[in-house]
């Protein structure tokens, strides 16, 4: 049963830092002066701006105003849209040349309140409101990111970013490589896609489906406030392309997230709960549907072991293989369509790599291969409900399939 | 005044529609004529002997480049190639205006550009057998030139996907205050593409530091400008995103380089986009893949190859001025054939690049499981014929 040891790689590095022991790193700059009317669009970067730019070069980590500590607690409670707006607020205030841009980012503060308050703190050329063309903008912030630039692009819903697969597809994830490895995109592209609540077949899109071919590229999920920030931050860090999937009903999930800054690792799954019965694989909002299952199933005696994948490419194949090595089962449960989803491409890598290991073959939950249709009951039919995957699971450790 | 938020404009009580095209076109500005005389009233820009002769050359050099480099595709020697015969002073030109911390953002028929810049014809010679000194590491088709050094973007064939690319660069030269400005090329063909509509108004709209220029050489593979596109080319259109334009004899390295020049100068003092239509004529096939006697007569490409070579009338102006003689030109084009020949025979002969270099660059650092393709593929390779073996 035990697979010859070839058949996991050494472990990928955990780059998972822990938080320093000193406070935030500060500008020492003063603060922006309260804006009032419609800033002016073109203009040059503010005087203010500039200021805080060149004092984040110089940015030295100094013990910030400590922690209440007669609280109960540390950290700070905070919704996950929030989260990312810290996470992209505190690499904007690091690093100078991270850049925001997109429809609606900057004084709107962004559809989703992702980019909240940030024009007001970096100006209105670092946080940059575009027309309307999503090939354009994003091709834009490639052209910026491979002349020095950091940029962080959004799409107002990941749907939309389908006008831009042509620059995704053959500039950001092609020109690393074709230029001889010249010129790095060191580009975020993120937004909220999944299936949402009676948005429409357009904007109920999963485009980690149609992107996860395309060479070159990174892609994370996030789905909790603290993966959020830490996957925000990692991916502005890398110098790949990374695509930061976001979902349009996880935007008012709450947690409670460290003071201290930290970073994740954006190869690295998350084990949400440790068990020995069956491995659950799963990522974004369906995370939230497995955790839900799982009380059912765990009142019932079973005991699933369930990941978080977070990163959709490459896949942690070490996290996911050590955990089929103990439990011999696994399920996935995507909201991708049962066709070229993330699904798809898992099971393919686990019969690959972790066969000798598995007592049957590997499950997956998916949505249905139809566009999502707007009436709440046909909707809620065509995804995965936790129902299913109680049923599912339970005839997994039944060995009924 | 009516002050709607779209626009803020007087009222009349006509109802005018406005024609599709003016009565006459955008005049096409030029100093020299067709015979490389300066016209009458012209303001020659400052061009000295030593500038104009290294434009010469450098034209010349591509020339000699571009005819041996097609013959050697036509011999199966390269597999691709394709020429900028008839907008060698258009490369040369606007190439010279510019200085090199302006970044290049061109289509793939900017060849001359990276000439003008220092790209050796070593180098050019190598990307264009893929071989392990070229720069892109052999992972490009011939004439798809990148270098970092030379802030000339590599060239993805695509068209007119580098104008949104150009924007970007600008919005960082404008946010850092640099003396530079982003450039771009692409042709009539490339301003039909969504990507120039949205780069132009961008540009404007943001008021980046860029130059567009677009080489209206008259034909986008087979398709001639007059099914293109029904307004009066590609300048006309800078008035429909408010940024400003010239159009401009690109056959003309004088006109190009002054026009070319100012353009600069506007983009970079005002932080404004600039549009350039430069006329010019493709004289050669699209490509090697391309024989375009099947869309268009002998007799109107000769023309444009004999009575309108730009190189001929440039070199006609250089006479003039007593800087270039018929010695020179022997003795140039000599040199240049012999240089051509050597860097095409010794990048042929260099190896192509290792397996090694089929895996890297995709991301910054290799992921498992491209390390697992890698191993699989040399053990694939260990077991077949020495041809394919990795070195």
């Amino acid at each position: 049963m035990a697979a010859a040891g070839a058949a996991l790689a050494p472990g990928i590095e955990n780059r998972l830092l822990s938080p320093p022991n000193a406070g935030r790193i500060r500008c020492s700059s003063s603060a922006v002066p309260a804006r009032g009317a419609l800033v002016v669009r073109g203009a040059a970067l503010s005087e203010e701006s500039r200021k805080n730019r060149s004092s984040a070069l110089k940015a030295v980590a100094v013990k910030g105003e400590a922690p209440n500590l007669t609280t109960a607690k540390s950290g700070h409670e905070i919704l996950l849209f929030d989260a990312l707006r810290e996470g992209l607020e505190e690499e904007m205030a690091r690093d100078p040349t991270v850049c925001v841009i997109g429809e609606d980012v900057g004084h709107y503060g962004g559809s989703y309140k992702v980019t909240k308050g940030l024009a007001e703190k970096f100006g209105d050329l670092r946080v940059l409101d575009t027309p309307i063309c999503e090939n354009s903008f994003t091709g834009m912030g490639i052209g910026a990111a491979m002349t020095g630039l950091r940029t962080v692009v959004e799409g107002m819903n990941m749907g939309f970013l389908l006008l831009a697969y042509n620059q995704i597809s053959n500039n950001a994830g092609m020109l690393h490589y074709t230029s001889g490895g010249q010129f790095k995109i060191p580009i975020v592209i993120r937004g909220p896609g999944g299936v949402g609540k009676q948005l429409g077949a357009e904007h109920s899109q999963r485009l980690e489906s149609y992107f996860q071919s395309v060479p070159g590229l990174q892609m994370v999920a996030c789905s909790t406030p603290y993966n959020a920030k830490g996957l925000m931050k990692a991916a502005i860090r890398s110098d790949n392309p990374v695509i930061l999937y976001e979902h349009v009903l996880l935007y008012n999930l709450k947690e409670r997230i460290p003071d201290e800054e930290y970073v994740l690792c954006l190869e690295e799954a998350e084990l949400v709960r440790p068990g020995k019965d069956v491995t659950i694989l799963t990522y974004s909002r369906m995370r939230h549907f497995v955790l839900q299952a799982a009380k059912t199933l765990v009142e019932r005696g079973y005991d699933p072991e369930i990941i978080d994948i977070r990163s959709l490419k490459p896949f942690d194949l070490f996290t996911i293989g050590n955990s089929i090595k103990k439990t011999h089962k696994v399920l996935i449960v995507e909201e991708c369509m049962r066709t070229g989803g993330i699904g798809a491409s898992l099971r393919a890598a686990i019969v690959d790599n972790f066969w000798d290991f598995l007592d049957g073959r590997p499950e997956c939950l998916s949505s249905q291969d139809v566009p999502t249709p707007y009436a709440a009951t046909l909707e809620d039919a065509t995804v995965v409900q936790p129902a299913q995957i109680v049923v599912k699971v339970e005839q997994m450790c039944q060995g009924l399939v | 005044m009516l002050d709607f938020p779209g626009a803020k404009a007087a009222f009349t009580s006509r109802m005018e529609f406005i024609s599709p095209n003016a009565a006459e076109a955008v005049p096409c500005f030029r100093i020299l004529d067709d015979l490389g005389r300066a016209l009458d009233g012209s303001d020659i820009p400052e061009v000295d002997s030593s500038l104009a002769v290294k434009m010469y050359h450098t034209m010349v050099r591509l020339q000699t480049f571009d005819s041996i480099f097609y013959e050697a595709q036509r011999q199966g020697r390269i597999s691709f190639y394709l020429t900028n015969i008839g907008e060698e002073a258009l490369n040369v030109a606007s190439a010279a205006a510019l200085t090199k911390d302006d970044v290049v953002f061109p289509q793939y028929r900017e060849h001359g550009v990276l000439m003008w810049r220092g790209f050796t014809l070593d180098e050019f010679a190598n990307q264009c057998f893929s071989n392990e000194a070229g720069h892109g590491k052999g992972r490009q088709m011939p004439i798809h030139y990148g270098s970092e050094k030379l802030n000339y973007f590599t060239i993805s064939s695509p068209i007119a996907t580098q104008l949104p690319h150009a924007v970007g660069a600008a919005y960082g030269l404008k946010m850092d205050r640099k003396n530079a400005c982003a450039v771009t090329y692409f042709g009539d063909g490339g301003s039909s593409e969504g990507d120039f509509h949205a780069a132009c108004n961008f540009a404007a709209v943001l008021e980046a530091p860029v130059l567009f220029v677009c080489r209206n050489n008259g034909y986008a593979i087979s398709t001639p400008a007059c099914e293109q596109y029904k307004g009066d080319g590609i300048v006309v259109r800078g008035r429909g995103y408010g940024m400003t334009s010239i159009r401009v004899d690109g056959n003309d390295a004088l006109a190009v380089f002054k026009a070319v020049s100012a353009a600069r100068k506007l983009a970079v003092e005002q932080s404004k986009p600039v549009l350039i239509e430069a006329m010019t004529y493709r004289v050669g096939h699209h490509s090697t893949s391309d024989d375009s006697t099947k869309y268009r007569s002998g007799e109107e490409i000769a023309h444009w190859r004999s009575v309108r070579d730009p190189v001929l009338r440039f070199r006609r102006w250089l006479e003039s001025n007593a800087w270039w003689s018929v010695e020179d030109e022997k003795e140039l084009r000599g040199a240049a054939r012999k240089e051509v020949i050597s860097a095409m025979n010794q990048a042929e002969k260099k190896n192509k690049p290792p397996l090694s270099e089929l895996f890297t660059d995709v991301y910054d650092t290799l992921p498992r499981n491209l390390l697992e393709q890698e191993a699989t593929l040399r053990d694939t390779v260990s077991k077949n014929p020495p041809s394919l073996a990795p070195h």
